[in-house]
């Protein structure tokens, strides 16, 4: 029963085979017994038995959706009123949010069950969950090995089938390459089609919240429960939703699929090359045309998000100062060394780099030389995309150049752990909708994802084309070994 | 461009942090791994091109100015670390 996806779940509770209280109560006790991933942050079981006996009410009333009764996990850094908020960091230890974010108060009203909290990266900085101050998350796949980041605990969960979906965020490819290193379906959405509200910010022009789930079916299922125009968010996009689910269905003979030079340059493990080459002879075989394209600033991507992202992250992280809520420092000797003593002990290392950085490149002297500049490349990455458009409906490459890689193996050196987001912080600087989905496995068994990018505000074609692809593979069918 | 100890020292208290001689010095060396995988950026000319600084060509909202958020203080003061009477409490800043 734990093993199933959204939808099949979602049959078997109308067909009252099980009810949502039985499925959330073995869920809960499967989190437990694999407590050794460190998937969660918080398990909430009290919220969750109890919106799994309200969900059994509505479904024994005939008047279920196809959401409600299914068990989720929020990342731990959308604002859940019911349950802490930590952000993978200490300096929210304790923090309850007065609210919910949309996202969240969304998928309630649509029936779902919250288990809990996953554990993140925290502040979303990192591509492997080792930068949490709650310890790092293990891949299910091996357990030696990251399981991607910075939406790692959200990506172990599912992958250990702890729960069918779970929410990300993604400001430079965090749903992207955890989907895509525990054999995931993970869709970061465009810019602004997913209200930000109660999503605790990192860097704002960039932040998207998503869906990881076992099939990019039940991705659309529940993107379709999340988008949307919201008022209290001032960049959400006010133009209707399309209906996904609908789309998902249609034949993909005669779409153009654009294969970027830049993607399968060197520094792209052999193993992950060939099975993104073989997943595009089955889209081939599929109908679709494969077209060559260019996006010749690519090699700038990840030197100008390193440098935009923490440039919104030092002023957005202003507001940990010790003063209306989170951690404080025991002992200060001024109001100064308060904010100073509360943030030194609050934030971990990765985030204090990003600060570091952030306030270096935004400072007098050299705002120029690398803000405004990152800033100009921003423009030349985002109007490649517009260029490569105008031949091809979707962009498809390797959503990571390597597969999982062992615990502890990058932290010390922040450059290469920087490079994992190689292939997909571009889709962010652009705002584009980008997802992953299962393409193969390497000789040590690890997985391998397919990374599709498409244009702005169609994520139905990223759907679609993902969908097809499942239908005519079994990649997103695998289990890791002891958790079948 | 490279940063040394005291320069980090300098942007620690840009942003309200503090470090160890030996924090500054371990922060320094990753900081400078940083910059110069950033100055790659110099290698692509930009000169005429307009910066861009979000995804969306797009003109903030307005709204009607009117009263939309009730009286909430009491619940969002709950989380404070220190308050009183609907204050929030810091260390004495005016002697």
């Amino acid at each position: 029963m734990e093993c199933r996806t959204v939808l099949e779940h979602s049959k078997a509770l109308r067909g009252k085979e099980y009810s949502s209280l039985e499925l959330t109560q073995a869920m809960l006790e499967r989190a437990q017994s694999c407590a050794s991933l460190n998937a969660y942050i918080t398990l909430s079981p009290e919220v969750a038995l109890k919106q799994a006996s309200t969900a059994d009410k509505l479904i024994g009333k005939g008047k279920a959706g196809p959401l409600t009764g299914i068990p989720l996990v929020h990342k731990d850094l959308f604002c859940t009123k019911d349950v802490r908020t930590t952000c993978g960091s200490r300096i929210l230890d304790n923090f309850i949010s007065p609210y919910n974010a949309t996202l969240v108060e969304k998928l309630q009203q649509a029936g779902m069950v919250m288990l809990g909290k996953a554990n993140m990266d925290e502040f979303a900085m990192g591509s492997s969950t080792e930068n949490s101050y709650y310890g790092p998350t293990r891949n299910p796949w091996d357990h030696e090995r990251v399981p991607g980041g910075s939406s790692g605990g959200s990506a172990a969960a599912v992958a250990a089938r702890l729960a069918p979906v779970a929410t990300g965020t993604d400001t430079g490819g965090s749903i992207r390459q955890p989907a895509a290193l525990c054999g995931l379906s993970g869709i970061k959405p465009s810019y602004g089609r997913v209200s930000r509200y109660g999503m605790v910010a990192f860097a704002s022009s960039l932040d998207q919240g998503g869906v990881m789930a076992l099939t990019s079916e039940d991705c659309a299922y529940v993107l379709q429960a999340i988008s949307g125009f919201d008022e209290k968010d001032s960049t959400s996009v006010n133009q209707a939703v399309p209906d996904y689910i609908h789309s998902l269905s249609e034949p993909i003979s005669g779409k153009i699929i654009g294969l970027p030079r830049e993607f399968f340059a060197d520094g792209v493990d052999k193993p992950v090359s060939q099975a993104i080459r073989e997943s595009i002879s089955v889209l081939e075989q599929l109908g679709a045309r494969i077209v060559d394209i260019e996006l010749p600033n690519s090699a700038a991507a990840i030197p100008c998000y390193y440098v935009l992202a923490p440039a919104e992250a030092s002023s957005n992280l202003a507001r940990f100062d010790g003063v209306r809520y989170g951690h404080r420092a025991s002992e200060y000797s001024d109001i100064v060394d308060m904010y100073e003593s509360t943030r030194s002990e609050g934030f971990g290392p990765e985030v204090k780099r990003r600060l570091l950085i952030g306030a270096y490149v935004l400072s007098i002297g050299y705002f120029e030389a690398y803000y405004v500049k990152a800033q100009k490349l921003r423009r030349l990455i985002a109007d490649d995309f517009s260029k490569a458009f105008e031949q091809c409906d979707v962009i498809v490459g390797p959503t990571t150049p390597t597969t999982a890689f062992p615990i502890g193996q990058k932290t010390d050196d922040p450059v290469q752990m920087y490079l994992n987001d190689i292939f997909t912080n571009s889709a962010n600087l652009a705002g584009l909708p980008a997802m992953s989905i299962p393409s193969g496995f390497d000789n040590q068994g690890l997985p391998i994802g397919l990374h599709l990018i498409g244009k702005y505000l169609d994520e139905a074609t990223i759907l679609n084309i993902a969908h097809q692809y499942q239908l005519h593979t079994d990649w997103h069918q695998r289990i890791p070994e002891g958790y079948a | 461009m490279s940063l040394n100890p005291d320069q980090i020292q300098q942007l620690a208290r840009l942003v309200r942090l503090k470090f160890t001689e030996n924090e500054a010095d371990d922060f320094s060396g990753q900081l400078n791994d940083i910059i110069r995988m950033v100055e790659q950026m110099n290698q692509v000319d930009t000169d005429p091109i307009q910066p861009m600084s979000h995804p969306q060509d797009m003109k903030l909202r307005m709204r009607a100015d009117t009263v939309t958020e009730t009286d909430q203080h009491e619940k969002l003061q709950s989380g404070a670390p220190a308050s009183d009477s609907g204050l929030y409490l810091v260390p004495r800043v005016v002697e």
